[in-house]
């Protein structure tokens, strides 16, 4: 192949500052990383692409020590010498600082108190507060904050809590500075002062690693760029050498063939039986700020619908705040069943209308891990298995031994611990509770993460089956191939709108991404 | 995970008995040590431990720390915890002194209202924890010094009493002998107890074996023949031997017969019933639980009101057997009905204990109390032993499950 040739070329061109070789991780029954390479060069802004699970997070996970040496195969050699990290605080030393999409300030401190967090300026434990504050002034000027260095760091927006990260990196003496999603919740304006700065970094010397979904931005800046798929290196691409476009880039993040994972649908589809029109949501903390803007939908019997959309596209929140508000406030809009207008204002009276949601996180929303599985199936609906609120334990185990032979839960009884099942058997586990509470329209978020491609399979035969009995099923999910595999009808949802609608027998996944670029600020 | 899911299956294929044992040494070892303890200061103690009239005592004694575990052990399934329930105890007791004592109302209108009023105090704290969510440990600390205060305020800061003989009954009452009559012969014997003993050992046995019956129709008898024999005639000798006992002293409490059924009660609710099973599936996981449609702020609302409920009736119990009310009524008691539920199994984080569990864990605080003071033992020792026995119970319980 010509990717191994393109690898080592650079490298010996021009000076690597960073070079991954041949990374490998695995998690238990998921092999995320396999043979990866990445060769990031002296001064230059590099590019890491991929889709939602291609291990890019993973691989900066491996890089920063978050994973130490031993805990995965390859090897890391930053300028020259092999890198052993075996913590954060270890790779830091060497000069290599990522800043992750969840930012890691402390809110009730302030912007001096946090850029020194773990490394105050201290003599004999006691801290000098005066240099901490000039070096803060100092660092705050690099990135173009004029903010005083005692302002707390809930009294900023996100965009300088951005910066405020920056600074930090810049008091550690970063050499190379990695970047997770920094622009995801910024707008315009502030990523593309985020842009510039990393811009002025490389005159200065400083190399760093960009991971966006945003392909424009990319573009703009990145001199490299390396595309993961499925958690190997697909290509690598180089910017100035080539004119490269975002057709090319999407090309290689999604270019993967579609084998025989979904089992055969023949659906038959009635009438529009749920819509949802002009929903609008504003986030849960944050009452300015507007997370779901306007969206319209509608299912049809026996219809499945896919919903895409990058993470933090409002796709969860969507969902969640139909059933029962369970996420947001200040929520408007209507909601249809069978045409008449149904109340879901708590998620009682959701379920009570007819809805279930499959959340997307099985272990923290989905199950009480502690309890056993019969006690899970039928925690949504005790109604169904009790007289006079008394637990009809017979019957509840008869229900409970149905879904485990309906769904095929693999267990040594309905009395096991839903936390020593695989992923796979917890989310038949879910999806059991949600059956028997006996929905119409069921809201699966994310049905397969985590999971294997058996048991994958399996799923999708289940959502067909329950398609054929006339529900309406609403599939959220980050992986593009599943909704062509499996749903009707596809939305594209953008920055908390639907960007794109079409019919799964016109999709692709280039059309999906080219809907999600296009929209991006408009 | 795989892998995992094949040691239980292989599990399942070993020896059943000893599987069993495994599986279930935290349940059957607490009653052990219950046993155990018992066997111990009845040795200890020349067999002063289980003589009539000291068991009764016993019974007199730990009647309201039982009675308020029952409400702790919801609390602490939901995963919160209540420390005002000693000066809740106290207050109530006060009001109830300072209204039939001081101001001549009959006892019996008071003894309703003031079993309202803890409830009306378990709410107000609950309507905190539950809709504001704040830490139910603020809460309570803040309703522990309130109440401590108020019950101070209202009694002047003197004791108050005694109270009508009616009242006292509730605490120093015994269930009237129906053949007494019949009983002429000198030797003092309440055959009623016995009977009432008899009737209930032999309710618990069929209501065992029914259980069993059902459990096999859906074949998952569980529990090996020879475990369940054991069990049962355990506890029917237990049963028994208690209630011979107390026959030949005085009877029945009717504290007893007040606790007897609220410990069934507690147990058919927490584990039979709709609402039992969402306590623990709030304490499980509280937001899976909401999102399952549970009320799960109403949820919590209504076990702080039911502690409150139990704490005040706990509080008249207490002022009843003292006959007066004093400002250190209900001091320290929070302490012996955490440490009952924790004793009894329960967990810290939520989601787990049982009843049961909180009365052998009361019992084991009590009768090592009672033990330890016939045998003299000073105050002193007698706390730190407490302490070093709570910390080993809670120990061996994380110990058994990592190894598990």
């Amino acid at each position: 192949m010509s990717l191994a040739a393109q690898q080592q070329a650079p490298a010996a061109a021009e000076t690597a500052i960073l070079e991954m070789r041949g990374i490998s991780k695995t998690f238990p029954g998921v092999k995320a990383l396999s043979n990866v390479n990445l060769t990031v060069r002296a001064g230059e802004i590099h590019a890491v692409v991929g889709e939602n699970g291609a291990g890019k997070s993973t691989l900066m996970k491996v890089l920063s020590g978050v994973y130490p040496h031993g805990e995965y195969e390859g090897d890391i050699y930053f300028q020259g010498r092999l890198c052993r990290f075996r913590d954060i605080a270890d790779s830091e030393k060497a000069g290599i600082v990522i800043i992750h999409q969840e930012l890691a300030l402390v809110p009730l401190l302030s912007i001096a108190e946090n850029i020194f967090l773990g490394n105050e300026p201290a003599k004999n434990g006691i801290i000098d507060w005066n240099a901490a504050f000039a070096r803060t002034r100092a660092l705050l000027r690099k990135v173009g904050l004029k903010e005083p260095p005692t302002t707390l760091i809930t009294d900023l927006g996100v965009g300088k809590q951005q910066l405020v990260e920056i600074a930090k990196a810049l008091a550690k003496e970063v050499k190379l500075l990695i970047l997770d999603e920094p622009t995801a919740s910024l707008n315009e304006g502030d990523s593309d002062a985020l842009l510039a700065l990393l811009k002025e970094f490389q005159g200065q010397g400083i190399s760093s690693i960009l991971i966006s979904h945003k392909l424009n931005e990319i573009l703009k800046v990145a001199d490299t760029i390396t595309v993961l798929r499925d958690g190997a290196t697909v290509d690598r691409l180089d910017c100035r050498a080539e004119r490269i476009d975002e057709g090319r880039i999407i090309k290689s993040m999604v270019g993967r063939e579609l084998a025989d994972r979904y089992p055969p649908r023949h659906p038959r589809i009635g009438q529009p039986i749920f819509e949802v029109r002009n929903w609008i949501v504003y986030h849960k903390e944050h009452a300015d700020r507007q997370m779901i803007k306007g969206i319209d939908f509608h299912v049809r019997k026996g219809e499945v619908v896919g919903i895409a959309g990058l993470m933090g596209s409002g796709r969860t929140e969507l969902a969640m705040s139909i059933f029962g508000r369970s996420y947001g406030q200040k929520i408007s809009g209507q909601v249809f069943l069978h045409g008449k207008e149904i109340d879901v204002s708590t998620i009682q009276k959701a379920m009570d209308a007819g809805l279930a949601y499959v959340t997307e996180d099985r272990k923290n929303f989905g199950l009480v891990l502690i309890d056993d599985i019969k006690r899970n199936i039928t925690l949504a609906n005790l109604e169904g298995v009790s007289r006079n609120t008394v637990i009809d334990d017979g019957q509840e185990l008869k229900v409970a031994n149905k879904f485990r032979r309906d769904l095929n839960i693999r267990c040594s009884s309905v009395f096991q611990q839903t936390v020593n099942l695989s992923g796979g058997n917890q989310q038949k586990v879910v999806l059991s509770k949600w059956l028997f509470s006996g929905p119409e329209i069921l809201i699966l978020d994310e049905p397969t993460r985590g999971i294997d491609v058996g048991a994958k399979y399996e799923i999708y035969t289940i959502i067909n089956r329950l398609a054929e009995e006339g529900k309406g099923i609403v599939v959220i999910s980050s992986e593009m191939p599943e909704l062509l595999g499996i749903s009707d009808r596809i939305y594209v949802m953008n920055e908390g709108r639907m960007v794109g609608e079409m019919p799964t027998s016109e999709a692709s996944q280039e059309k999906i991404m080219q809907a999600i670029m296009t929209s991006w600020g408009s | 995970m795989a892998q995992q899911t094949l040691t239980t299956e292989e599990q399942a294929q070993q020896g059943s008995l000893g599987r069993f044992i495994k599986n279930n040494i935290r349940e059957y070892g607490m009653l052990l040590s219950l046993i155990l303890i018992m066997i111990f200061f009845q040795f200890m103690t020349n067999g002063t431990l289980l003589k009539p009239l000291n068991l009764t005592n016993l019974i007199l004694q730990n009647s309201y720390i039982v009675i308020m575990a029952l409400g702790m052990m919801l609390i602490i399934v939901a995963g919160h915890i209540d420390l005002s329930v000693g000066s809740v105890c106290g207050f109530v007791g006060a009001v109830a002194a300072v209204l039939i004592v001081k101001l001549g109302f009959h006892w019996l209108p008071v003894t309703f209202l003031c079993l309202v009023l803890g409830a009306v105090i378990g709410a107000a704290q609950g309507y905190f924890v539950a809709f504001w969510k704040i830490p139910s440990f603020i809460v309570t600390l803040a309703g522990m010094l309130v109440f401590k205060g108020l019950a101070l305020w209202i009694l002047a800061g003197q004791s108050v009493g005694p109270f009508p003989v009616p009242f006292q009954r509730m605490s120093s009452g015994f269930l009237p002998d129906l053949f007494a009559a019949a009983e002429a012969t000198g030797q003092q014997f309440n055959l009623t107890a016995l009977l009432i003993g008899l009737v209930v050992t032999a309710l618990v046995i069929y209501f065992n074996v029914r259980e069993r019956r059902a459990q096999q129709a859906h074949g998952l008898a569980e529990e090996p023949f020879v475990i369940f024999l054991g069990r049962n005639i355990l506890v029917a000798a237990g049963f028994v031997l208690f209630s011979y006992l107390m026959a030949s002293y005085k009877g029945l409490p009717n504290v007893l017969i007040v606790m007897f059924a609220l410990i069934v009660l507690y147990a058919f609710v927490t584990s039979s019933t709709t609402i039992g099973r969402r306590i623990y599936a709030l304490g499980g996981n509280e937001k899976a639980a909401r999102l399952s449609g549970i009320k799960t702020n109403r949820l919590t609302f209504y076990t702080f009101m039911n502690m409150g409920l139990l704490a005040g009736l706990a509080g008249l119990i207490f002022a009843a057997r003292l006959n007066t009310a004093t400002p250190k009524a209900g001091l320290g008691f929070e302490l012996d009905v955490i440490a009952a539920c924790f004793i009894g199994g329960a967990s810290a984080s939520g989601g787990v204990g049982k009843v049961v569990g909180a009365v052998i864990g009361a019992f084991v605080m009590g009768v090592m109390n009672n033990g330890m003071s016939i045998l003299g033992i000073g105050i002193d020792l007698q706390q730190m032993i407490k302490g070093l026995v709570l910390l080993a119970a809670v120990f061996l319980d994380v110990y058994y499950k990592n190894k598990a």
